[in-house]
């Protein structure tokens, strides 16, 4: 096989793998009938395939590269099982995959994803699975990203892979009133996957963040009549706007507040109104575009100031009645408080505390509005249960800073 | 793919519900029973309460079986009842059952089991 030396760093590499593993596991998977052996085989394929290409550079045709070694793998795993030999004689994986039955759908990877996503598997199931299955990242890529130790990671996706077989977890779009529900579960898996990484200073929570959009648009491309699918990637984008602002020199977070707004990306701002312009054409408002419209509230403020808080007060009012969930109503709160101050907020937010006693950003908003209202005391002590309740290391800092200078 | 649903209730909660209500929900599992019984591989069946159940359970220290009076957990929820039924995959299993007329009374479940397929191994 005729390489291209090229010096591609390995964010480069993930980059062409994901644009190919996804469609290869769909492939495999439709040719097999079984989606344990065609997605094992991918992920090796791509572990030989990084390798490879590290050493040698990315071939001229590196998904023909990755589709033949996937199905060279899966042969060797068929043969492993007895009960599949006959199926591994019959198939010659050198032949051309067109020879295949056509694809259902417009994108192989959409009903695929669905599965990865589907309810009677936990959330973070759903999330190890994606990422592995439809984007292409390895074991240990994944367990980095979520903290986790590999071996749990790998014992994480060998049961999720064993409930999908045994369970009977079907790999189709679902329909009619189905539909909305359950695009509403892989929307969520996208999003999760997207904040995992947004707030990570590092390489690979960029990446995770990056891969997250490259999944919204896959979904929003492929379902173009799913007004929330455009919502949730308006959002995203949004969000990727003010990337190279959030955080400093050293890594350290920089809140919207204290952003330098003429960093952040006009072009994705664009890009992202004009995902929201196809939302709201369609006509079916829900939770994901008005977080969209929320952020890009923010993304048109020249400044801090000059925030248009009862705009993004009346957006959280209709927020709320898609999703009452207790983190909308924090954050319901805190633009309450910028329009009408601290003590309506922190009424507010005790009403959602015993809710939200685990999380930490309940108890950063409350010092805040405590700092305000001149309550340094129980300011400092509501710091310190949310310096205690996050990983996050850049939270960590921003806290400690807080608890260092007494205002 | 062949699944056993079993019904689960909570007998706590069952006291709270009128009697009239309790009769309309069980017309309605005729009802639903008639309506999906050309993917009943097995009606199956429904059970008395937990209160006549007997359990027989494993005694490492002696070596014969213990015999004790109740259910063999100590869970709040009881099986009162199961079905198996053959359908394509879990989505038309869960379609199924989410029309179960008892999911509108408060503590009820339905377990899917998929059985294991003796002739795939």
């Amino acid at each position: 096989m005729t390489a291209e030396p090229l010096a591609a760093e390995d964010a480069a590499l993930a980059r062409i793998v994901r644009r190919e593993a996804g469609l290869i596991v769909a492939q495999l998977q439709r040719r097999l009938g079984n989606f344990d052996i065609a997605e094992e085989a991918v992920q090796e394929a791509i572990i030989i395939a990084l390798r490879t290409w590290r050493r040698d550079g990315v071939p001229a045709n590196p998904g023909g590269w990755l589709s033949l070694a996937a199905r060279r793998r899966a042969i060797d795993l068929l043969r492993k099982r007895s009960r599949e030999v006959r199926l591994a004689d019959e198939w010659d994986p050198d032949a051309t995959p067109a020879e295949d039955a056509p694809a259902r759908t417009s994108d192989e990877r959409l009903p695929m994803l669905f599965g990865c996503c589907h309810p009677a598997l936990s959330v973070e199931a759903r999330l190890a699975l994606t990422l592995r299955a439809v984007v292409g990242m390895t074991t240990p890529q994944i367990a980095s990203a979520f903290l986790v130790p590999e071996p749990t990671m790998a014992q994480r996706l060998v049961r999720a892979k064993r409930k999908i077989t045994n369970a009977g977890i079907p790999f189709t779009i679902p329909e009619d009133s189905d539909l909305a529900p359950r695009l509403d579960d892989v929307l969520t898996v996208i999003y999760l996957s997207y904040n995992a990484g947004y707030l990570e200073p590092s390489e690979s929570g960029r990446e995770l963040s990056d891969d997250a959009i490259w999944l919204a648009e896959l979904v929003a491309r492929a379902l173009p009549d799913q007004a929330e699918a455009w919502g949730l990637l308006a959002l995203l984008t949004f969000l990727y706007s003010r990337t190279v602002s959030r955080f400093d020199d050293q890594g350290r977070l920089v809140l919207l507040e204290d952003q330098d707004r003429t960093r952040w990306d006009e072009v994705a701002i664009s890009r992202a109104d004009g995902y929201l312009a196809t939302a709201a054409a369609l006509g079916h408002p829900g939770r994901f575009q008005l977080q969209a419209a929320i952020a890009g509230c923010h993304a048109t403020a020249a400044t801090w100031e000059e925030t248009d808080w009862l705009q993004i007060l009346t957006l959280y009012d209709l927020l709320l009645r898609y999703d009452s969930s207790p983190v909308i109503k924090l954050n319901h709160a805190i633009a309450l408080s910028h329009l009408k101050g601290p003590e309506p907020a922190l009424a507010a937010v005790d009403q959602i505390a015993d809710r939200l006693n685990e999380y930490h950003l309940l108890h950063a908003t409350r010092a805040q509005l405590l700092t305000q209202l001149g309550d340094h005391a129980a300011a400092r002590y509501a710091n310190e249960r949310a310096l205690a309740l996050t990983n996050n290391p850049a939270e960590q800092q921003l806290l400690r800073s807080r608890l260092e200078v007494p205002e | 793919m062949k699944y056993v649903l079993m019904y689960t209730n909570r007998p706590d909660l069952d006291s709270a519900v009128p009697e009239e209500r309790r009769a309309e929900v069980y017309q309605a599992i005729y009802g639903w029973f008639e309506k999906h019984g050309a993917v009943m591989s097995n009606p199956g069946a429904e059970l008395q309460g937990p209160e006549t159940a007997t359990s027989v359970k494993s005694s490492p220290n002696r070596g014969e079986p213990v015999v004790v009076d109740g259910p063999f957990s100590e869970a709040k929820e009881n099986v009162g009842g199961f079905s198996i039924i053959d359908v394509p995959d879990l989505d038309a299993a869960i379609a199924i059952v989410k029309e179960w007329p008892s999911l509108l009374l408060p503590g009820v479940a339905v377990e899917i089991r998929p059985i294991v397929d003796h002739g795939e191994m």
